[in-house]
């Protein structure tokens, strides 16, 4: 079936092109990062994990959030979405292969990588996040794959795949699980330190997988001749608002029992964020938006009016996905580390390199998207004719 | 049946020309990573001193003023080849001081002993009795020390991913995030140099202990600071933990920091 991503309109390879130019000049200052070290970064001692980790955890969000589509097909044989599940499952492939991407350019020494296996060590989270991502990853593929191939074949897919799309249920919950375990089992750490934060990383997951899934689906409605269906946008839509207004009630269970407690330790991160602590507010603009622009989208949602509007529903998807993007993809980990466990304010901001490594691999996961769509649209190309 | 099994071919002979491939040029990798130190034994020698967990105690009585520990902090970092960076970011450091209020973040009275309050506390790893990085780490290259407690670090074996960094509640590692070797004074060719890219941090002198020596920093310190074995009721950290009262900084995270203060 690879064959079918190297045929294509001029648009096409236009787009490949673009994204292999972005990846291409990524790859060169990755080069520079790998000669230099790390310290070409914005992070410091105080701040030692910044931009890739944070696109990391929210992109393994994005992953599990293709579940969504997954589970109301093959759980609850909710028929409509026997059309997008393998849209789903394409995403989380691109999805978990950044994550893997941003991990690995985020390890100081990269060719000691497998050093995680060499010496495997269950008591660290880590260990059990490098085998439930790559899992996830190996899942999807093989689910994905046969699924699409049964498909061109205009035959079932094979019965032992059935077990294999049954375990990718949990265990796309796991993924975001042990991830959120990475950080809140940390001592001193006190934002991180609370049992609603896998809780949390799992509704914001199931608002910004679907959310961009919708995004996708009505892109691909506008420039193919495949219709993802509108009962299945507007299922999806439905996901969205239940998760964001999850997401919208755990976050506002963390800020009680915050500021409620008042402990310090607790409290500080949160006033950084979000007002500013010893003149230092680098983030506060930005936790703002993430705020508003959740609250807005989760009253936008609500009203069914506006949600079955389809050319207002994809502003409200974006709006999650940055809200949540800032959430994940700034706040998270920053937070974490400011004030330092000796109650100092670092700031930190990533580095036109970080940032030019960022957006080499999101052009990277883009790509992925790309081909894989165009191999799963071909497909059912060839079915119509 | 001929299309499947040609397909199944070409995916086998795919794989097995990547995995070729990549040979060399994971060669490639570890040839220019080849150290050429002397890397001294790591085995104790006989007259190696013997603890089941070793401790320090710090009598803050006896710091006047910075002055007082800047002998034990040169010491620290010339003998373990610390770089000296102008850049913070950069910044690597085994051990420094702090005043009372980031040294104790959780136990700042509003009004306090105007001593306390200004007088410099040495801090460095507390080597935890219960150390929640080596509990992170996925690799083992931060591991307990049977033998004697001390909470080491195999810079040969990290892979950089700084998850120690973010375990430990004391800020007490640091991280190469360049080649360090250029910022080094005067190299101490006993001791090995680091890479770029692997985390360090105090290893309370196993490389002396292993010979008989007290820590670099306990020999310049003047008296301030006392090593010995907290197991042993006779030693001389015990006999300070009894007639002193002592503190250890965040104790409420369970984590059981071996370093005491005398305050």
């Amino acid at each position: 079936m690879l064959e079918l991503a190297i045929q294509g309109s001029k648009k096409y390879f236009g787009w490949i092109i673009a994204l292999l130019v972005v990846i291409g000049m990524a790859f060169g200052i990755y080069r520079l990062q790998l000669d230099f070290g790390l310290g070409i970064t914005g992070m410091s001692r105080d701040v030692s994990w910044g931009f890739y980790i944070a696109q990391f955890t929210f992109l393994v969000g994005v992953a599990a959030g293709g579940v969504m589509v997954v589970t109301p097909y093959y759980l609850h044989h909710y028929k409509a979405f026997g059309k997008i599940t393998i849209l789903g499952e394409f995403l989380a492939i691109a999805a978990i292969t950044m994550c893997l991407l941003f991990i690995l350019v985020d390890l100081g020494q990269p060719m000691r990588m497998f050093n995680v296996l060499l010496y495997p060590t269950p008591n660290s989270v880590l260990f059990w996040d490098m085998i439930v991502l790559n899992g996830y990853l190996f899942l999807n593929i093989v689910i994905g794959w046969n699924v699409l191939e049964a498909e061109r074949n205009q035959t079932h897919y094979p019965m032992w795949l059935k077990p294999l799309i049954y375990l990718s249920i949990p265990w796309a919950v796991g993924i975001h699980t042990v991830t959120a375990y990475l950080y809140c089992g940390l001592p001193g750490r006190g934002f991180w330190l609370t049992a609603i934060l896998a809780p949390r990383f799992l509704s914001s997951a199931f608002a910004a997988g679907p959310a961009l899934l919708i995004l996708l689906c009505l892109f691909i409605r506008k420039v193919t001749k495949f219709d993802p269906g509108r009962e299945q946008i507007q299922s999806l839509a439905k996901i969205v608002a239940y998760a964001i207004c999850l997401n919208v009630f755990f976050f506002l269970c963390e800020v009680f029992v915050v500021f409620y407690s008042q402990i310090p330790e607790h409290m500080e991160p949160f006033i950084y964020m979000f007002a500013g602590l010893h003149g230092h507010s680098a983030l506060v603009p930005w936790m703002w938006t993430s705020v508003l622009l959740a609250v807005a989208s989760f009253v936008l949602l609500l009203m069914p009016e506006v949600r079955r509007n389809h050319s207002v529903l994809p502003w409200i998807c974006g709006m999650v996905f940055v809200s949540l993007w800032i959430d994940k993809g700034i706040g998270l980990i920053v937070g974490g580390f400011v004030p330092t466990p000796l109650g100092e304010v670092v700031e930190y901001a990533p580095t036109l390199p970080e940032i030019s490594i960022t957006l080499g691999i999101w052009a990277f996961g883009a790509l992925l998207i790309t081909v894989f769509y165009k191999i799963a649209l071909s497909v059912r190309g060839e079915m119509a004719a | 049946m001929m299309e499947t099994s040609r397909r199944r071919f070409l995916q086998m002979a795919g794989i097995a020309v990547v995995g070729f491939t990549a040979t060399p040029v994971l060669d490639a990798f570890a040839a220019e990573h080849g150290g050429h130190e002397a890397v001294p034994s790591v085995k104790p020698g006989p007259d190696g001193l013997k603890a089941k967990q070793w401790a320090m105690v710090i009598d803050t009585r006896k710091i006047k003023s910075a002055k007082d520990l800047e002998p034990m902090i040169e010491a620290c970092h010339k003998i373990h080849n610390v770089p000296t960076f102008t850049d913070k970011h950069h910044e690597i450091k085994w051990i420094w001081h702090e005043e009372y209020k980031h040294a104790f973040p959780s136990d700042v009275a509003k009004f306090m002993d105007e001593r306390l309050e200004h007088v410099p506390f040495p801090v460095l790893c507390n080597h935890c009795e219960n150390p929640p990085c080596v509990r992170a780490c996925p690799t083992k290259a931060t591991f307990k020390r049977p033998s004697d407690g001390i909470v080491m670090m195999d810079f040969h074996r990290c892979i950089g991913c700084r998850f120690c960094m973010a375990a430990c509640p004391y800020g007490a590692r640091s991280f190469n995030f360049r080649d360090p070797r250029p910022f080094i004074k005067e190299t101490n060719k006993e001791f090995p140099t680091r890479m770029k890219g692997v985390v360090e941090k105090c290893n309370f002198c196993s490389e002396l202990l292993a010979v008989g020596k007290q820590p670099a920093c306990v020999e310049a310190s003047n008296g301030i600071l006392t090593f010995g074995d907290l197991y042993d009721s006779e030693s001389e950290v015990r006999k300070l933990l009894k007639e002193n009262f002592t503190i250890r900084r965040k104790q409420n995270l369970g984590t059981e920091p071996s370093v005491y203060y005398i305050v």
